[in-house]
């Protein structure tokens, strides 16, 4: 995409010629200097309080394992080694952790009497450096008395299969039908019926960056610090808190100037804080651990894996009248907050794209003797739209339909938005037609289906794969108590809103300064912040500075503030717009003042406050520093300094009684397309064209846009192609390293085209909703529906490896 | 070749970006973590630890080496450059500079490693293909961008047009 620099010092603009908005257009980022010469610090390059111990983790061999000895003894005799904290001791200071679904397990950060995957923590060491505590690590004897494991999470919910957590008497730690609408009259009377089994596997977002922490327990009054790379959701703090027996202000979270990607994942970094707390607590020193490579994949957290079915009704014109899904949801060892918000989040978007109004969906949370599940790129919805796409594509070749056709016929029409879900979300804009529209004239579908009709006729193996999405984004805080029942909710509190919280100051020099909430790991908050704030105070991005550290001690922050659910463009640009609307309304009163005419007619230009078509002006530092340094004579009214803290919230309610729930405030669009030619001999696939179109609404800065989808694309081509955590079936894990765990470099990324048919937000003050997850939800989907067209058979899963496509081929012919 | 024992710390010398540096290193301890932790050069990463992400990739003697997999006793004696020598004080060098005008980083972890590579790689291939620097990159992981702009960065430094792969 080709993009005009824009230089951000207001260069472009000698006065009169500065941009009409900063909004809208690609500035380079703020973000980029400080990490292209090496003096980002991230968490492992922080020292942040003296005489610091580091920590490694002793970690279970065994899937499932009773624990029935631990002698630290020759660990602690070594020299300079701090001491040994296991389970047990932990136990003391840390209570467990309960989901939102009612059941007696709690989550716990180390494992106490049992072991319950490969890589749970069973012991602490804390030494001089890393070096002599993974050493210690070596010395402790553990002995474990091996149990049968539950890998497949099917075979786990059998009544014989091997119980995870005893107090809980079944594997099956949560079983919820939601029925929205009449699916079973719908179902009566449909003239077709279609069903297709699914299954998508683990994997994982896998950041650059581990997992790090630094911990310090001070007593006399008891409180914890913590440095680290968690990400939020915020939500967990009170979470955590409650797990260390400690109110909310004695646990102060702090967070690190840079984070090295995330992409939600970074939210499980909340199980080691806890953890570390109570060993620094323990052992009364501060703490660091570095998470290393193979702790992250085999121990960190998984994106959920499900399979199941989805069934449909038509009728005969190929109108989807009611969808059936039955999800089986691999949730690893526990239910760890915030899950089962991974099975939750789409459930009020289960139409997808369509109007279909009837929708009937059955979920099984079941745990596993693996890595808990929790935030991923997608987030829920790569399992959802994989399984809804799959079945669209698959229920177009049953019907003979063309795939794209079939969709056709179901889209919400542009006409109905707002358009109410039968799960209760109101989606905000969008043209669905105009997005297949254009993705048909990118891809040139019709000549691609020619070819595809030639290459047949050579006896190639050519398929075409079509998927679409809708991106739920700025998540309501209520959604994931759906996981309970009407009458459980009703006891247990209300729950709902998204809040953001900014704070924009100017100092007694004229510099601006905003202070977000919302813990960006690579997506280009600053930048988009100060276009904002440029816009409205009528300065340059490069005058005004942004904070995205959060300390909880110091900064305005809230359940919902964090970076997870596509959240910044739609929810914290609101707080960013109204905070600085409210600076400017003041810079205007208090220029009008000096200026001596009608606030009306004062605007914020060029770094002046000028006098609306007159060249009287003063500079804006000159008008906004008077608040510091002559705050007797402000105007009436005004309030000395310039330091506005705001808050806002998307209104967005908690569940209905009828199991309705508005889960988001915008809902973007995505429409993919993928065409594949697999090698017969070899099952080598070579994806000859990726087209996808997306609805973002406004492009708030269009470079950063554009490098969020192709990032978002190149996780779904992992997920569908690569990526897979691995177990045998004593559990045992396999894919340790970044040789055995697969993610795409850039040979293996392909051809990819984006197009953008934008339909602005109502929702949103810029018009702009979200994009974070994009195709990363979808990839998957596309590319397995190609791979399906091309084998002619749909009972094929990801990822699509060599091997398991060789495998299919071999069973096609036989 | 001198013994050096096992548990006792090892003065290590060694000229990083262009000046002299005494640090102290048991032989076990990692390039990466020296440069690090020892010599406050916190902007090479550690991204695995076992050789395949790239992260922490420096200038050894002007070769791209993992500093993850080699000791720092090994570099006694070497001279090493690391993402800290690019810039010319705040000025960003053209590689750097392309890096920032093509959005070829988002988080930036990655970044140092690939700047490095990459700054060899353009030494002996001056003139690259878009399958070259694909091919070089592939050496490294990047889980944010999808190497579109990371590609288009490193022909862009090179003078070279992006041959039709810009999205
Ligand atoms: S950290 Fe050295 S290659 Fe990954
Ligand atoms: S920019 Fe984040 S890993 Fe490359």
């Amino acid at each position: 995409m080709a993009e005009t620099e824009v230089p951000t010092d207001g260069s472009s603009g000698k006065p009169g010629r500065w941009p009409d908005r900063w909004i809208g257009k690609s500035v380079p980022r703020k973000e980029d200097a400080a990490l292209l010469t090496g003096s980002a610090r991230f968490i492992d390059d922080m020292e942040p309080v003296a005489g610091l111990r580091h920590a490694a983790i002793l970690r279970s061999p065994y899937a499932h394992a009773k624990i029935t000895s631990i002698d630290a003894s020759a660990a602690l005799a070594l020299s300079g080694v701090y001491g040994v904290v296991t389970g047990e001791q932990v136990a003391e200071y840390l209570r467990g952790i309960p989901s939102v679904v009612r059941t007696p397990i709690r989550f716990m950060p180390i494992a106490i009497d049992k072991a319950r995957f490969v890589g749970e923590p069973v012991a602490v060491v804390v030494a001089r450096d890393r070096y002599l505590a993974e050493d210690a690590l070596d010395l402790i004897e553990v002995e474990y008395e091996p149990l049968d494991a539950a890998i497949d999470a099917e075979a786990a919910m059998a009544d014989d299969a091997p119980v995870l957590h005893d107090v809980a008497g079944s594997n099956v730690a949560g079983h919820r039908t939601i029925i929205n609408g009449d699916p079973e009259s719908a179902f009566d009377e449909a003239a077709h019926v279609v069903s297709l089994d699914f299954h998508i596997q683990r994997y994982s977002s896998t950041p650059m960056e581990t997992y790090g922490v630094v911990a310090n327990f001070e007593s006399v009054p008891d409180r914890y610090t913590v440095w680290s790379n968690f990400q939020g959701p915020f939500v967990i703090q009170p979470l955590m808190a409650g797990a260390l027996g400690v109110p909310g202000n004695r646990l102060r979270l702090i967070t690190a100037q840079a984070s090295g990607g995330s992409f939600g994942i970074k939210q499980g970094v909340a199980a080691y804080i806890v953890l570390l707390c109570a060993v620094s607590r323990i052992l009364g020193v501060p703490v660091k651990w570095t998470e290393d490579r193979l702790e992250h994949l085999a121990a960190s957290s998984a994106a959920t894996g499900r399979s199941g079915t989805v069934t449909g009704a038509f009728a005969a014109d190929g109108e989807l009248t009611a969808l059936r899904f039955r999800n089986i949801n691999d949730m690893g060892a526990f239910l760890r907050p915030p899950e089962p918000a991974s099975v939750y989040r789409m459930q009020s978007t289960l139409n997808g794209c369509y109007g279909v109004q009837n929708i009937h969906t059955e979920n099984y949370l079941v745990v596993t003797n693996k890595v808990p599940v929790g935030l991923n790129r997608g987030y829920g919805g790569t399992q959802f739209f994989y399984s809804l796409e799959r079945f669209m594509d698959h229920a177009a070749r049953e019907l003979n339909i063309d795939p794209v056709d079939l969709r056709r016929r179901n889209f919400i029409d542009k006409d109905a938005f707002p358009y109410e879900t039968p799960g209760g979300s109101v989606m905000d804009a969008g043209d669905y037609q105009k997005c297949v529209d254009e993705l048909e004239a990118r891809a040139d579908y019709q000549a691609l289906k020619k070819r595809r009709d030639e290459k047949r006729a050579e006896g190639k193996l050519y398929g075409i794969g079509i998927a679409c999405a809708v991106e739920p984004s700025g998540s309501n805080m209520g959604y994931v108590s759906l996981a309970q029942t009407p009458e459980e909710r009703a006891k247990s509190g209300a729950k709902s809103g998204a809040n953001s919280s900014v704070v924009i100051s100017m100092d007694p020099s004229g510099g601006v300064t905003v202070q977000l909430d919302s813990t960006p790991n690579g997506q280009g908050h600053a930048t988009v912040t100060a276009q904002i704030v440029a816009d409205a105070l009528g300065i340059t991005p490069d005058d005004v500075d942004v904070i995205t550290e959060i300390d909880t001690m110091t900064s305005p922050w809230s359940i919902g503030s964090g970076n997870y659910g596509n959240r910044f463009s739609v929810a914290v640009t609101d707080a960013v717009v109204e905070g600085a609307d409210r600076v400017a309304r003041k810079l205007k009163i208090m220029a009008a003042d000096q200026l001596e005419c009608a606030v009306e007619d004062v605007e914020l230009v060029e770094g002046q406050a000028r006098i609306v078509g007159s060249d009287k002006a003063l500079s804006l530092t000159r008008v906004g520093t008077q608040a510091h340094w002559n705050p007797v004579n402000l105007p009436d009214g005004v309030e000395p300094g310039i330091y506005e803290t705001t808050t806002v919230t998307a209104d967005l309610d908690g569940p209905t009684p009828e199991d309705t729930v508005a889960s988001s405030v915008t809902y973007g669009a995505i429409f993919d397309l993928a065409a594949v030619e697999i090698d017969a001999e070899t099952g080598r696939i070579t994806i000859e064209k990726y087209v996808s179109v997306h609805d973002v609404g406004e492009l708030l800065n269009p470079k950063i846009v554009e490098g969020q989808i192709i990032g978002g694309f190149v996780h779904g081509l992992g997920g569908a192609m690569f990526e897979e955590m691995t177990y045998d079936e004593d559990g045992n894990f396999l894919s340790g390293t970044f040789a055995d765990y697969l993610c795409p470099t850039a040979m293996e990324v392909p051809d990819f085209e984006v197009g953008h048919v934008p339909t602005p937000s109502p929702k949103t003050k810029l018009g702009a909703k979200g994009l974070g997850d994009g195709s990363s939800m979808l990839a998957p989907a596309a590319l397995t529906n190609a791979v399906a067209d091309a084998l002619g058979r749909a009972d094929i899963s990801p990822p699509l490896t060599m091997p398991k496509v060789w495998r299919w081929l071999q069973e096609t012919k036989a | 070749m001198t013994r050096l024992s096992g548990n006792s710390k090892h003065s290590v010398r060694m000229t990083v970006n262009g000046r002299a540096h005494e640090g102290y290193a048991e032989p076990r301890m990692l390039l990466a973590d020296f440069l690090r932790h020892e010599l406050g050069l916190y902007g090479t990463h550690v991204g695995c630890e076992h050789g395949v992400c790239g992260a922490c990739t420096v200038l050894i003697d002007g070769v791209p080496s993992r500093s993850c997999t080699q000791y720092a006793v090994q570099a006694d004696g070497a001279s090493i450059e690391t993402v800290e020598s690019l810039a010319d004080g705040d000025t960003l060098n053209a590689l750097q500079a392309a890096f920032r005008n093509n959005h070829a980083l988002q988080c930036g972890f990655c970044t140092a490693g690939i700047l490095m590579s990459a700054t060899a790689f353009l030494e002996e291939t001056p003139a690259p293909t878009e399958l070259q620097v694909r091919e070089m990159l592939s050496g490294h992981i990047c889980r944010c961008t999808g190497y579109d702009g990371i590609v288009r960065a490193i022909l862009e430094a090179a003078g070279v047009q992006a041959e039709g792969k810009a999205a």
